[in-house]
């Protein structure tokens, strides 16, 4: 639910009222994907990298609405390239913590259903889907994000991959399903430079109950 | 008939080129301590300055296959390798010289130029220090010799992007802010890296390449 912070409308009457966006809880604690991802990274992860995103997509936007409320345009445009970077890694995390889980809550396990299905349609097995998939998140080049989406003009699977924190609906158009964090503050910490180690050890705690419930609202979505 | 097989020989020879190598650091891993620890520099240079090497030789193998053949296509495609991995030799090839454990100082040329380029050492490092904090993504900051104007200028390059090939500037110091040049020690702190790095400047090569640059 909305709620409309009222300092703000006291003080500054003529800002058009927006909520700040804030950091997500963790759906559990630092230590539960252990030992995939250490605590430590998953502390840093959450509490100073998303929460860096948080904190300066809140600045971006409210310089956006201000910019927008003087009809200065030219400032407008300049704030895309902080909205992009901070929106997009706001989103991002955001899916990604939902994304994963413990074994413990089923991380890691794909049970039988529509999203298993199509994904043995389109890649011939699940084995050979996680190939590629990890193939595509180790070979990005720097900073990035490695994605299965929903392309709702094909109503089919896509894998992609996005530089930085560039959000995938805004620049590929294929809804989220399920994302790989490739930067280096991910794994850095535990896997050094072995990217591809890291890569392999995430399906162990893979969320594919909340990517199922995703996949399901997307192919609603499309029909 | 033996001088038509020396004149193979020899073409063969011209047209084969040694493979890149990775260089040596000009110091010990942990010379730079406790500015940049010496984890960090043994997996830097042995591990992701390497791969850069080992990658942009395989790259440029298949370069030379599809140049021999025709291939304009797989030309084209070999590109971001090409950039990336012979961005990644060129740029850590520099980095590791513009560092010292040694107590060094900018030239005189290089001092008025960056007082008349910035307004002073300090000026210098505030600017290259805020472009450098500010990448978004890996990539690294730049202090650069602007052939044009004879001017120095800061740059922020991404990945591997390398500066010459980029922006036309000359490379003269330059300041790796991917993760893995600092996480281990430093964390998400960035800020903290990049200030403390400038403790480790080797002004002298900076200079050195500075002089080079004019000529």
């Amino acid at each position: 639910m909305r709620r409309f912070p009222r300092e703000l409308l006291v003080v500054k009457p003529f800002f058009r009222y927006r909520c700040m966006h804030t950091l997500p809880d963790l759906p559990y604690d630092y230590d539960a994907l252990e030992p995939v991802i250490s605590s430590e990274i998953m502390k840093i992860h959450h509490a100073k990298h998303h929460k860096a995103y948080v904190d300066n997509l809140n600045k971006a936007e409210e310089g956006l609405q201000k910019a927008l409320s003087e009809k200065d345009v030219s400032s407008q445009i300049a704030f895309h390239n902080a909205l992009k970077f901070n929106g997009g890694g706001h989103l991002n995390h955001s899916i990604f913590w939902n994304n994963l889980a413990p074994k413990s809550r089923g991380g890691g396990y794909l049970n039988n259903g529509q999203l298993k299905t199509q994904i043995e349609k389109q890649f011939s097995s699940f084995a050979k889907f996680k190939e590629v998939f990890s193939s595509q998140a180790v070979a990005i080049k720097g900073s990035g994000w490695a994605w299965l989406g929903y392309d709702t003009r094909t109503k089919n699977l896509a894998l992609a991959t996005c530089q930085n924190q560039d959000p995938l609906l805004a620049t590929v158009g294929l809804i989220p399903l399920l994302g790989v964090d490739v930067w280096e503050h991910a794994y850095y910490l535990q896997y050094k430079n072995e990217r591809p180690k890291y890569v392999d050890a995430i399906w162990e705690i893979v969320n594919w109950k909340n990517v199922e419930e995703s996949y399901q609202k997307a192919v609603e979505f499309s029909n | 008939m033996f001088a038509l097989r020396r004149l193979a020989t020899n073409a063969i020879i011209s047209n084969t080129r040694a493979a890149h190598a990775l260089p040596e650091l000009p110091y010990a891993y942990e010379a730079l301590e406790p500015i940049v620890s010496r984890d960090i520099m043994s997996l830097h240079h042995t591990k992701h300055h390497q791969t850069y090497v080992t990658n942009l030789n395989a790259a440029e193998e298949k370069l030379k296959t599809a140049l021999s053949k025709g291939d304009i296509s797989t030309v084209v495609s070999l590109e971001p390798a090409l950039r990336f991995n012979g961005g990644g030799h060129l740029n850590h090839s520099i980095f590791w010289k513009n560092l010292s454990p040694e107590s060094t100082q900018p030239s005189e040329p290089l001092k008025k130029a960056i007082e008349s380029s910035f307004g002073g050492i300090q000026q210098l490092k505030d600017q290259l220090s805020a472009s450098s904090i500010g990448v978004q993504g890996s990539g690294w900051g730049w202090l650069g010799y602007c052939p044009k104007s004879g001017c120095l200028k800061i740059a922020t390059c991404a990945n591997q992007d390398p500066l010459q090939a980029t922006t036309g500037l000359i490379p003269l110091l330059g300041i790796d802010v991917w993760e893995h040049a600092y996480y281990l020690q430093y964390k998400n702190v960035r800020a903290d890296y990049v200030k403390a790095i400038f403790e480790v400047v080797n002004w002298k090569d900076v200079s050195e390449r500075f002089e080079k640059a004019k000529c």
